[in-house]
């Protein structure tokens, strides 16, 4: 059976204008995705790596090249539909959260749903489900505020899977965290990825990116090396 | 006279009536804008776009005396032509809005898109177009006199200080349709404009067209500043937004009842500030700019007040 690919970019290029000169920040960029993959994209600061997730979370363009999502062909998409593949198949983590501040547990995990405009009692209902998996049950009706860090990170995570995303998008997911709740949050990407989901998690810590399956170095905008991890 | 005949004998009248419907409405989706606007820290953006709606009521006002004086020099003539008569009767009897809006639409536009322009900053641009426009506004007016009293035309337009009594039943038709559909968007997209308010890149991320939402913002404000001009004036129009959510903020912390409470202090402040001045015959708009600004003080001392307590 053929594996299928979530994310197939071929030879994409990114540059921004930067006074009178052109700053190539992606060069040729190559790789690919399979389905149920936990890959890490690992680079140092300044090296693409966010541009590059921006590009794969549709939230940013690129000059050339083509990219497929899921077999969408993302550079022939519009603005529109690009917001609509960000709700339906990205569910994004980032590095501060990005959680509601006066918002409990459960109304900042529904938030994408009722964008998407899915009744709040279905959305309550998905919430719930994936609440229970990540052992947020108690503290579904706690604002972030009365929350660790770890804990805000699970309830970030909860609310990218209540989506049912086909790809998982972490932007440091351990940057903002100790290194107890920092592995507490890999360990979960592990369970989650042993469940089936495809991760692809953006880190500059080589000891982040080796929870991973797969690392892709990015160095100067550029694929240095592709490893599959032990 | 007692004060409640006073009342009861002052609201006999249409345009007293007409003032109250439309102060109680202008005042209502002023307040629901506000939060959005306070809370993004897009207060200053109503400001700026307060004074773009004075230029434009000024050209708006001048524009049949700038027509018939540049007319009359090209001709050489003394007297209008019947057609030019015509073309200066039909912009002299043209509703101000339909002057107004467009003009206040397209700048509340390129005000957000200058914003995220790197060479000139958010707050730059708004205090750029805010002073050309009233420099503007104020040059048409001194040029192009409609009337005698220019510096009672100005201190009506920037003080809103009678045209809220001199509404026609037009005008308040064209208030009510506009705050039914400030209303309706907003029930609407709640939750769109909830996001967009407080967390960009996630709205974003989510799969909203943040852009398209910060667009509608923008078009909504400029509706609502051109909406109030007629009950504040455009000096005071910031106030009527900002305060009531403030004031709101002070005591409550969710979206949700912070819009309440908002628009509640902003209902009854006009409601208040329109009595007391027909009562004691203040001018409209600073009265319920000083009710709303009362109203923000009690508010702040109740935190102080509750906070110390609690600590």
């Amino acid at each position: 059976m053929a594996t299928e690919q979530i994310i197939s970019m071929r030879n994409v290029c990114k540059s921004y204008k930067m006074g009178s000169e052109r700053l190539n920040v992606l060069k040729n960029v190559d790789f690919t995705v399979n389905k149920g993959e936990f890959t890490a994209i690992l680079g140092p600061s300044g090296s693409g790596k966010s541009t590059l997730m921006n590009i794969i979370g549709c939230m940013d363009t690129f000059d050339s090249g083509s990219y497929s999502l899921n077999g969408i062909p993302i550079h022939q998409t519009k603005e529109r539909e690009l917001a609509n593949i960000r709700n339906h198949e990205i569910g994004f983590i980032f590095q501060n959260y990005h959680l509601i501040p006066t918002y409990t547990v459960m109304q900042n995990i529904i938030m994408p749903l009722l964008m998407r405009g899915q009744d709040r009692k279905s959305a309550e209902k998905d919430c719930r489900e994936i609440v229970e998996m990540l052992g947020l049950s108690e503290r579904i009706h706690h604002k972030p505020s009365e929350l660790s860090g770890g804990q805000r990170q699970r309830v970030a995570i909860a609310r990218a899977l209540c989506s049912k995303p086909s790809l998982l998008l972490a932007d440091e997911p351990t940057g903002a965290l100790d290194q107890t709740s920092g592995t507490e949050v890999l360990k979960l990407f592990t369970k989650l990825h042993e469940m089936g989901n495809t991760i692809v998690m953006i880190t500059h810590d080589l000891n982040v990116a080796k929870w991973a399956q797969r690392t892709i170095r990015i160095v100067d905008g550029e694929i240095s090396e592709e490893a599959v991890n032990a | 006279m007692s004060n409640i005949e006073k009342l009861q004998y002052y609201f006999e009248f249409p345009y007293v009536r007409y003032a109250f419907i439309v102060g109680i409405l202008i005042s209502l989706c002023s307040s629901l804008l506000g939060v959005t606007l306070v809370l993004k820290r897009f207060s200053f953006i109503g400001d700026g776009l307060s004074h773009v709606a004075f230029g434009a009521m000024s050209l708006s006002t001048t524009l049949p005396v700038m027509i018939k004086q540049y007319a009359l020099s090209w001709s050489g003539e003394d007297k209008l032509s019947p057609r030019m008569q015509g073309v200066v009767n039909w912009f002299g009897g043209l509703n101000d809005m339909y002057i107004v809006l467009p003009v206040t639409l397209v700048c509340a536009v390129l005000l957000l898109r200058t914003g995220q322009n790197t060479k000139i900053k958010g707050d730059a641009a708004v205090a750029m177009l805010s002073v050309g426009a009233l420099a503007v506004g104020y040059m048409l007016m001194n040029r192009f006199p409609s009337r005698a009293n220019i510096s009672g035309d100005v201190c009506s337009t920037l003080f809103g200080s009678t045209s809220i009594l001199t509404l026609k039943r037009e005008d308040v038709w064209l208030c009510i349709v506009m705050s039914v559909a400030v209303i309706a968007i907003y029930l609407l997209f709640y939750n769109k404009i909830f996001s967009v308010t407080f967390d960009e890149s996630f709205t974003k991320a989510s799969g909203v067209n943040a852009d398209s939402y910060n667009l509608l913002i923008a078009v909504v404000t400029a509706l609502i500043i051109v909406l109030a001009m007629n009950l504040v004036g455009s000096l005071l129009i910031s106030a009527l937004i900002i305060f009531p959510a403030l004031s709101a903020m002070r005591i409550f912390k969710s979206f949700r009842s912070v819009i309440i409470c908002s628009a509640v202090i902003s209902v009854a402040c006009a409601a208040f500030g329109i009595i007391v001045s027909i009562l004691s015959s203040t001018p409209v708009g600073s009265t319920i700019v000083v009710a709303d600004l009362g109203v923000f003080i009690l508010f702040s001392l109740i935190s102080a007040f509750v906070g110390k307590a609690r600590s």
